[in-house]
């Protein structure tokens, strides 16, 4: 090959020598094609271990809060809150008692607004939860005021209910 | 470019032979069948169900999934969400999800982000109802087709991923997905997604969504397994799955699926 | 926190929260710079493998000014990542199941067709520069440099007898010819980008590619002609008309005397007739969508006819189309008629992948929202500044910085007299 016009080839060739070289220190070992095949599988096997790795935040252990709080777990077992998990409103529980020592309560009245602010849809689950209208009912005050979430019927004061619509 | 799927995989693989040379291992070519993927993960596939007729549109699963997965709680960005349709006489199909439902339905008005907040009187509505939505974790997920360098990907078990270490953040998997699932992390700046909160999954625990819902409207389980009671409603009762127009074979069910739904 | 897109995108009823204009200004500027560097080099070719002898002096234009294109081509991708640091993966793991991933190897292989071939056409000149400067007793500094730079270029091939010369011509005429698959290629895999994404229904289309591969042509086209006019206008004027008409030639009329732009108005045939390809296909896109009328044409109908009403029909195809084709077509040609309808030619092709890019996501995957975008002008941090007006600003500018200096070691024009 003395012909001088096959240079640029050559010097073509030297890049992709240079990018295949360059590949092997780049990429890691565990790259490559896995169970899915080429067009769903190809990617770093470690990947799939740093996700199972990641540190769940939430426990959802219904056991884990009445261990240490069987009063409250006893409590709230007749209301119809005991579908609730107890992170819903008291966050995620993490390493608590550890850390951290004390859970932010949302007591707030948007949290219970999320299932009791009436809404007119019949076809929906929220039809079968008593609501009151947001606007009318003790605007701007907070719920827990008079209503114990833990509570068997979740009403402390005698209060009139608003008649279900 | 109106190649077939077969035709165009093809063109790749001799393309990627004559240009790249030895750039890829030859493996990296093969295309395994079906059986043979059944084969490489026989016991475990994971899929959700989704009971809409349940949901109260309460928002606690998407409160949870968020300070779960570290999705920062105050960024317009969400891996699952709720959405309502109102569907009144007037004929008219009035869907919102402000924030992704992070907080709930409290109002009754819709939504309509720059067209404002929309007030329908109670008397107006034929139907109504809440949908969640999530990633539907597909069985030929197009973002993961779509990948250029493979940083996003299915696992055996039929969850798809994304390696942070490794997305370029191009955005093609974002416009790839007809579902709308995936958003660019605001910290992390990279494409991100519903995992099936796989650290959970894969631990013997449900997913946060699963676990927050108090009404049962959410349930994950492993298909393969004749026992799993979600495996058991999708084998024995009408469900319905998103736009399989698109060929994606999601992998999340709905019960009470309604025509109204996008 | 903001999020990605946020900023420069307002929903409008109902629109998933995920959804924001994700792909903005720089993936406009992305195949419309593709396209740029795909359609000079056809232009280029038109004279090297048709032997289209009226295009024998832009066609050198052309090619150099190409390959001043190509690294821009890559430019707005790298602005528009998130994690600009790993764009280097779409070579190190490509997965070419993606357009994107197989548009890295065409793209490469594209750039080593034009390099190719410009050393082809320039090796002559490499080797007698490379000579005149080692002939040279006293070589200031920047000569030695420029030596070394000359010395490298040739590669080693010093032969410029007859035979050798005929030889790189050969090789120009088969590179040229391997060289227009492989441009059209490379646009074809920018719109199969789009034309691929099923989720998306505006961009859905096999016609997509094919499309984006005509208006490339025309855009190519367009801009070397404008850039090749302005500079023999300028060089002649400089020059005081000495190069080759008369001093008559410095009005507007009589420009037409300046050695060159008669090939550039030659160029405008072939910008007529690839015109007439992309037109007729961007049509009956949007008349077949109309026809067949499926599920997504309710919203698209709301987008074309409604929201992008003037972007598409008035910006496209009246001021970006339709004028400049007229200017074109009446009788009498003149410089000046060139230069704006290459100006509109420009713009009308750059409002079509402004319309399919930015119109692509203006819609909610719902069906039932829209998203408007507003690209930033004033950039208040990097991510506005490389997603906004700078960005594109920056784009734009680079391929003349490139040329000026590749025109330096590859001289386009002929050297003026008295040099």
């Amino acid at each position: 090959m003395k012909n001088h016009v096959w240079r640029p080839l050559f010097v073509v060739l030297g890049v992709a020598a240079l990018i295949l070289a360059a590949r092997m220190f780049y990429v890691p070992k565990d790259f490559g094609v896995h169970d899915q095949g080429y067009m769903y599988g190809f990617h770093r096997l470690g990947n799939e271990q740093d996700w199972k790795d990641q540190k769940p935040e939430y426990r959802f252990e219904p056991e884990y809060c009445s261990g240490c709080h069987p009063d409250k777990a006893e409590e709230l077992s007749t209301s119809p809150h005991a579908i609730i998990p107890c992170e819903d409103c008291h966050g995620p529980a993490k390493g608590h008692p550890e850390d951290p020592p004390k859970l932010p309560i949302d007591r707030s009245r948007e949290q219970c607004m999320r299932c009791h602010a009436y809404l007119p849809y019949a076809q929906s689950g929220r039809s079968n939860i008593r609501g009151i209208d947001p606007a009318e009912h003790n605007p701007g005050t907070e719920c827990v005021i008079c209503h114990d979430p833990h509570h068997s019927n979740a009403v402390e004061t005698p209060h009139p209910q608003p008649p279900l619509p | 470019m109106g190649f077939d799927v077969m035709d165009r995989r093809e063109f790749i693989r001799s393309t990627a032979i004559f240009i790249a040379g030895a750039s890829v291992p030859a493996a990296a070519l093969e295309v395994m069948s079906a059986k043979e993927l059944f084969a490489a993960r026989p016991d475990i596939h994971w899929v959700f169900l989704v009971d809409t007729t349940k949901c109260v549109g309460c928002g606690f699963c998407v409160k949870a999934c968020k300070l779960e997965n570290g999705i920062p709680y105050d960024a317009n960005v969400t891996r699952t969400w709720v959405e309502r349709y109102v569907l009144t006489k007037d004929g008219k199909v009035r869907a919102d999800t402000p924030k992704g439902a992070r907080d709930g339905f409290i109002t009754k008005q819709i939504d309509e982000n720059a067209e404002g907040m929309k007030d329908i009187k109670d008397e107006d509505i034929d139907k109504a109802f809440f949908v969640p939505k999530l990633c539907n974790q597909c069985d030929n997920p197009p973002c993961v087709q779509v990948c250029p360098v493979g940083a996003t990907y299915k696992t055996a078990d039929g969850v798809v991923l994304v390696d942070r270490t490794w997305c370029i953040g191009c955005g093609y998997c974002i416009m790839g997905c007809p579902y709308g699932v995936r958003f660019f992390h605001p910290v992390e700046h990279v494409a991100d997604k519903c995992t099936f909160c796989y650290h959970r999954i894969t631990k013997g625990r449900k997913t946060a969504c699963v676990e927050a819902c108090p009404f049962g409207a959410r349930d994950i389980g492993n298909i393969k397994d004749p026992n799993d009671p979600v495996a058991k409603v999708i084998m024995t009762q009408r469900v319905g799955v998103l736009k399989d127009e698109y060929g994606t074979k999601p992998q999340a069910f709905y019960i009470g699926l309604s025509k109204e739904v996008r | 926190m903001p999020v990605h897109g946020e900023i420069w995108t307002v929903k409008e009823l109902f629109v998933l929260p995920n959804e924001y204009i994700y792909w903005a200004i720089q993936i406009v500027m992305y195949p419309f710079m593709t396209g740029l560097v795909a359609g000079a080099f056809v232009l280029s070719s038109l004279y090297h493998v048709f032997g289209v002898k009226a295009l024998k002096d832009i066609a050198r234009f052309a090619l150099v000014f190409s390959m001043s294109l190509l690294p821009v081509a890559m430019m707005p991708l790298q602005l528009h990542l998130m994690q600009p640091l790993r764009g280097i993966e779409v070579m190190m793991t490509p997965h070419f199941t993606s357009a994107i991933a197989a548009f890295g190897i065409v793209f490469m292989t594209y750039a080593s067709i034009v390099a190719s071939e410009l050393w082809f056409v320039y090796r002559e000149h490499f080797v007698t520069t490379a000579r005149a400067l080692s002939a040279k007793s006293d070589r200031s500094a920047l000569d030695g440099m420029r030596l070394m730079l000359f010395r490298a270029l040739t590669l080693g091939a010093y032969d410029v007898s007859e035979a050798a010369l005929a030889k790189d011509h050969k090789a120009v005429t088969i590179l040229a010819g391997i060289g227009i698959p492989v441009a059209c290629f490379l646009h074809g895999y920018a719109g199969f980008i789009f034309g691929s994404v099923k989720a998306n229904a505006l961009w859905m289309t096999p016609l997509m590619p094919v499309i984006f591969i005509m208006s490339a042509i025309v855009s190519g086209i367009a801009l070397c002609i404008l850039v090749y006019i302005t500079i023999s206008v300028y060089r002649h004027r400089t020059a005081g008309g000495v190069s080759g008409g008369s001093r008559e030639c410095s009005t507007a009329k009589e420009v037409l005397c300046v050695p060159g732009t008669m090939a550039a108005m030659d160029a405008t045939r072939y910008l007529r007739i690839f015109m007439i390809f992309a037109i007729t296909l961007e049509l009956l896109d949007i008349i077949f969508r109309g026809y067949t009328a499926v599920k997504s044409w309710d919203i698209l109908r709301q987008v074309i006819y409604g929201k992008d009403f003037y972007n598409i029909f008035i910006f496209q195809y009246g001021v970006g189309n339709l004028l400049p084709f007229i200017l074109l077509m009446l009788p009498g040609l003149t410089v000046r008629r060139t230069v704006v309808a290459a100006v509109l030619v420009l713009f009308g092709v750059f409002m079509m992948r402004w319309n399919v890019v930015i119109g692509g996501q203006s819609f909610s995957l719902t069906f039932s929202g829209f998203m408007h975008y507003h690209m930033p002008v004033v950039p208040s941090d990097l991510e506005t500044f490389r997603e906004g007006l700078g960005g594109v600003m920056l784009v734009a500018v680079t391929p003349f910085v490139i040329f000026h200096f590749l025109n330096k070691v590859m001289p386009v024009f002929p050297a003026r007299e008295g040099r």
